[in-house]
């Protein structure tokens, strides 16, 4: 039987080319030509290694060929965020300046871990500037664009990487987060997205932002083949100052096991304002399917957010301090001006910003002997249009930048594990946060899947190719 | 009217790291200022203990 590999899942492609059903190759060259007829329209890619793609999925059918084992993804296309590095390619990180940086002399590791397992990689994706972002629009590059709707955004600073899973160009991307950079984009394009929790993926070899809050992590249109991703990725990292030296933990041969008897809780006061209504829609929905009865408090959220924001833009601005001296003219105007301010902030409030950071863990923590999982929004709303930039929420406008992920940062403020579940609501999708406790990635995706299974979390088809 | 001390910060904080502020940018880079420190202010109003320990990442 001949498959057409258009519309597989990652498992599914993995496991009809180990089967020797399909091809590598013509698997690689159906994404390769469902980028060229979609992404002028999305946006999404800013590389396309269509060479290095068919060269790597040539030699995976050589290898079943010659009756070789191959890895649990294998000939499944992926992309990258093009703040990974890629052999060959100047990582831009989003911006101008870094292109001209001479071209990486070695992948980033996870992408050769996502390759060691069989996976092809087909490309670089689309991103806010240095990742200071959370709508998906680039000065340089001009915006990814959401797939339900190209007028609107893909969200940031990952937009490629949710763009181009939202639009079904390639079944598995990654990303990074730093305050929401992962999630925001997976509301937005309604589709599955994991940042795990701070440390246990390395980060060697992708350009930095925040040193404190990055985190790198993948993107899906299903929680099994976010998990296979997850698991292609795991392990230490010698290169990676804060990657775990925890053994390898799988989440595939555990999320499917049922919610049990898992204490979930909804996450109140602070996630429970500055919602529009689809946003609250898409939690009810949530609670109800896990007949959720309680609602926790995370202490002094607001104030996290703050420290959050506040350690960010400190830490963004001493990573650039240089090229804002050197180069200001090369920047997105906006990021330039948010980075400059970041320069100014007095050391004292930065140090107790990261010593408020300890207080609030230990709280948080605190909350996690008596729940297993914790439910919030991910976005206060769904994609808004390109280049919007205000909302108006209970009659109050709010700037949009700003508020994108008000939800979000208290919760990579600690490095907990998230999951971003898309709810598939009429006219667009929105996401919900599924968080767990430190290293229990496992439990974040067995509700996630609980969700798929119920219908309640579904990657919607793209409406607007 | 009297000067805005911020000003007079933005100006001697950009002196002393050699960083070049042109007129145009000046109202966004003093706009995001002001937001960062009143966010800086709330985390800072938030009484800790002494022994608090910032969250270091860095292990030897």
């Amino acid at each position: 039987m001949i498959l057409n590999p258009t519309g597989l899942s990652a498992a599914e492609i993995a496991q009809a080319v180990a089967a020797r059903k399909i091809t590598a190759l013509s698997v690689t060259e159906a994404a390769l030509a469902r980028i060229r007829q979609h992404d002028t329209v999305l946006n999404s890619f800013t590389d396309v290694t269509a060479e290095r793609a068919v060269g790597r999925a040539c030699a995976i059918d050589a290898a079943l060929a010659a009756g070789e084992k191959v890895g649990p993804l294998a000939g499944v296309p992926f992309a990258v965020k093009n703040l990974f590095d890629v052999k060959g390619l100047s990582t831009r990180a989003g911006s101008r300046i870094n292109r001209d940086l001479p071209p990486a002399a070695r992948d980033a590791t996870l992408i050769e871990r996502m390759e060691a397992s069989g996976a092809v990689l087909v490309g670089a994706l689309n991103m806010g500037e240095y990742a200071y972002d959370f709508t998906g629009e680039n000065v340089h590059d001009g915006p990814s664009r959401n797939p339900h709707d190209p007028t609107r955004m893909s969200g940031g600073s990952s937009g490629g990487s949710g763009s181009a899973v939202g639009g079904a160009l390639v079944p598995i991307a990654l990303g990074s987060d730093t305050n929401g950079s992962i999630r925001v984009p997976s509301s937005f394009c309604g589709v599955f997205g994991l940042k795990p929790t701070y440390g246990r993926l390395s980060r060697a070899r992708s350009f930095p932002f925040v040193a404190s809050f990055d985190h790198l992590g993948p993107f899906a249109r299903s929680v099994t083949d976010l998990a296979l991703a997850y698991d292609a990725m795991q392990g230490g990292d010698a290169d990676d100052a804060a990657c775990t030296t925890r053994a390898i933990e799988p989440v595939t041969p555990l999320f499917k096991q049922g919610l049990g008897d898992l204490r979930v809780a909804l996450a109140g006061g602070y996630f429970q304002q500055n919602l529009f209504a689809e946003a609250k829609e898409a939690v009810s929905r949530v609670a109800n399917a896990l007949d959720i009865t309680r609602t926790v408090e995370l202490p002094e959220a607001a104030r996290a957010r703050a420290a959050a924001y506040v350690i960010s833009t400190v830490e963004g601005a001493s990573l650039h301090l240089d090229r804002l001296r050197k180069r200001p003219h090369d920047f997105d105007p906006a990021v330039r001006d948010r980075l400059i301010a970041g320069a100014m902030i007095p050391a004292p409030l930065v140090d107790r910003a990261q010593k408020f950071r300890r207080w609030y863990r230990a709280q948080v923590m605190e909350l996690f002997k008596t729940v297993d999982v914790i439910i919030a929004p991910a976005t206060p709303c769904i994609a808004p249009k390109l280049g919007q930039a205000t909302f108006v929420l209970d009659g109050v406008e709010l700037p949009v930048r700003a508020n994108i992920g008000i939800h979000t940062q208290p919760i990579s403020f600690i490095g907990l594990p998230v999951a971003a579940v898309p709810v598939p609501l009429e006219p667009m999708p929105i996401g919900v946060q599924i968080i767990a406790s430190p290293w229990r990635e496992d439990i974040a995706l067995r509700v996630a899947f609980a969700l798929e299974q119920m219908g309640v979390a579904v990657a919607p088809q793209p409406r607007g190719l | 009217m009297a000067a805005d001390p911020l000003d007079d910060y933005i100006d001697a904080v950009a002196k002393a790291l050699a960083l070049g502020i042109e007129n145009a940018w000046r109202p966004a880079v003093k706009a995001n200022l002001e937001v960062s420190l009143r966010l800086a202010r709330m985390v800072d109003d938030f009484a800790l203990p002494d022994e608090t320990e910032p969250a270091s990442i860095f292990t030897a």
